[in-house]
């Protein structure tokens, strides 16, 4: 082989980076369901899902959608109505048929629901959406943002109005969020794996060619936008079941753009981008937090500045699309790869794995 | 096979294709000559459905395809091979490939495609794994060639197949659509390059400005005074 062998090429070095170190983790997180960094780490899952999802489309597709903080909207809402106790729903939201006020049903279930209406949703306002195209495609879908919000203020009877829902039950765990990240990832590669997927791809590349081939442009960008919305509706759920108290305004323009730097810093043309862009997202700032506060630089006591964590954030941006355009991953789907290939599970079996592994390392040495 | 009545296109308020008329019977490799500017390429992409047609007919095997839209046209059978190698760089040459077969279902079909057109094109089967993208231009109009057989279409239309390439390439690309001729395929090409189209082709038509002003058997236009002096430079 006139091919170096990397490290990353190993499957038992992958299945220990990518697999058993995260799973122990989450075991860890699991354990300790109420301490601070097992929050960051649901908050991380679900960003996760909704950067996947977004990176479908910005990605994959070629269009650039800001709007998902309308389907996360719409995912929330629909999804609470399902999973919120009847005599709670009797008072804050009276306007819904009885025969939801008195229906409750686990979480799954109710998330699915949120997905089909999100997606349903994105049915509907696709096509004229998918009829612009560019920058104009993404202002309309900000839109799409403001209408909604419009909407659920203004529902009072259904949606409680501004003041929000509160009481959802606390049922986004460790354990379900990461079910609900591995699902979607896995239906996400597989669709970014099928012939479907290479047709986005071909859209995205070569419109005029794709068409050549028989692609038809509006019912791609149409199916993929639903698609794409599906997941946010299931990720809205999600943090909507996290925060257990939803209002509008925590699905306005500063979610979407929250989504769309992480998928941009993850690197957006990759699913597995969403990881390492979720997990900038979440950690960074918890780092920088403690400086709003201020601190000593030189003997010079700072004082407080609020947002300067921010601030930081956006330079971080600024300088990582500078030095790397295509986000942290580029196109490598390395993370997902290993986690949705049976070669990886099978390499602690194999002893010429650990072979290879210790070759690596003796090289490295010498 | 594919018939073209009173066809108009439109950009605006400028008319690109003023209304042409052409037939082209099963089997037949037909070639459509013109200089830049002439609506050939507006013309072709009318008929595959890339753009809407502001008037006239176009038939395909007997099915009105006159703004059905550009799959539905792949589906029965009529592929355009698009100008300038419009091939899809990131994807493998494999993968281009398969794409091709995007209409087509059938597994054992698609193998079989896959196979006639590496058969083809042995250039491809060496560099199957390769990025398309670092294919040289000859080759990438194969890819491109390959990748619209892929579907076993009926008719091929070919937009511009020598564009930008050299001389010897041209040579070689013209060669390959002579074996598909042979074939039984039915060739429809666009080119400016006259002198090799009109040696391929059985017949062709004359473009100018939107309307044909000339038509005929190829080897009767390669002898056209009026020809000669426009497209062929003088004597040949």
């Amino acid at each position: 082989m006139n091919k170096t062998y990397r490290i990353t090429d190993c499957s038992l070095f992958r299945l220990i980076v990518f697999v058993i170190v995260p799973l122990i983790i989450l075991i860890r997180c699991a354990m300790q369901p109420t301490s601070y960094i097992t929050g960051i780490v649901i908050t991380m899952g679900i960003y996760i899902v909704l950067a996947a999802s977004l990176n479908l489309i910005n990605g994959f597709s070629g269009m650039f959608s800001m709007g998902h903080a309308a389907f996360m909207a719409i995912g929330a809402y629909i999804a609470a109505f399902f999973t919120l106790a009847p005599q709670v729903k009797e008072n804050m939201t009276p306007g819904l048929p009885a025969w939801l006020i008195n229906l409750q049903i686990p979480l799954a279930p109710a998330l699915l629901i949120g997905g089909a209406a999100a997606a349903l949703v994105a049915l509907i306002v696709g096509f004229p959406v998918v009829r612009t195209k560019g920058h104009y495609l993404s202002v309309v879908t900000l839109a799409l943002i403001v209408v909604v919000r419009a909407v659920i203020d203004n529902q009072g009877d259904i949606t409680h109005g501004s003041r929000g829902l509160t009481g959802l039950p606390a049922k986004s765990t460790i354990l379900s969020v990461y079910i609900a990240v591995v699902v979607t990832l896995f239906v996400l590669y597989r669709i970014t794996h099928s012939d479907y997927g290479r047709g986005l791809i071909a859209m995205r590349d070569d419109p005029v060619a794709a068409q050549t081939l028989g692609i038809n442009l509006v019912k791609k960008k149409i199916s993929c936008f639903a698609i794409s919305a599906f997941f946010a509706g299931i990720g809205g759920g999600l943090w909507g079941h996290y925060l257990t108290t939803i209002s509008a305004s925590n699905f306005y323009f500063s979610k979407s753009f929250d989504i769309v730097e992480m998928s941009i810093i993850g690197g957006m043309f990759s699913l597995s981008g969403s990881i390492p862009g979720a997990m900038f997202y979440t950690i960074v700032p918890e780092f920088l937090a403690p400086l709003e506060s201020g601190f000593n630089l030189g003997g010079i006591r700072l004082p407080t500045m609020f947002g300067l964590s921010n601030i930081i954030m956006a330079v971080l941006l600024i300088v990582l699309i500078i030095f790397r355009g295509q986000g942290i991953m580029g196109t490598s789907e390395i993370i997902l790869d290993t986690w949705f290939s049976k070669d990886t599970y099978l390499a602690p079996f194999r002893k010429e794995e650990y072979q290879r592994l210790a070759g690596v390392f003796r090289k490295k040495s010498s | 096979m594919l018939e073209i009545k009173d066809l108009v296109v439109r950009y605006g308020g400028i008319s690109a294709v003023k209304g042409i008329s052409l037939e082209i019977a099963e089997g037949e490799t037909v070639a459509l000559i013109g200089a830049n500017g002439a609506g050939k390429s507006s013309m072709l992409h009318a008929v595959s459905g890339l753009i809407k047609t502001a008037s006239g007919k176009i038939t395909f095997d007997r099915h009105d395809i006159t703004g059905i839209g550009a799959d539905r046209i792949v589906s029965l059978g009529l592929v355009q091979v698009p100008e300038g190698r419009q091939i899809f760089t990131r994807l493998s040459v494999d993968e281009n490939l398969r794409m091709g077969a995007y209409v087509n279902r059938d597994k054992a079909d698609i193998e079989r495609n896959r196979a006639r057109v590496l058969d083809l094109f042995p250039i491809l089967k060496e560099r199957a794994k390769q990025s398309a993208g670092t294919l040289s231009g000859g080759e990438q109009q194969m890819l491109a060639i390959g990748r619209a057989l892929m579907s076993s279409p009926k008719m091929l239309l070919l937009d511009e197949p020598s564009m930008g390439l050299s001389p010897i390439m041209t040579e070689e690309v013209f060669g390959v659509l002579r074996g598909l001729k042979d074939q039984g395929i039915t060739v429809f090409v666009i080119e400016q390059n006259a002198y090799d189209a009109l040696e391929l082709a059985d017949r062709a038509y004359i473009m100018e400005t939107g309307t044909i002003t000339l038509e005929g058997k190829s080897s009767d236009l390669i002898r056209d005074e009026r020809v000669k002096a426009a497209y062929l430079g003088g004597d040949i």
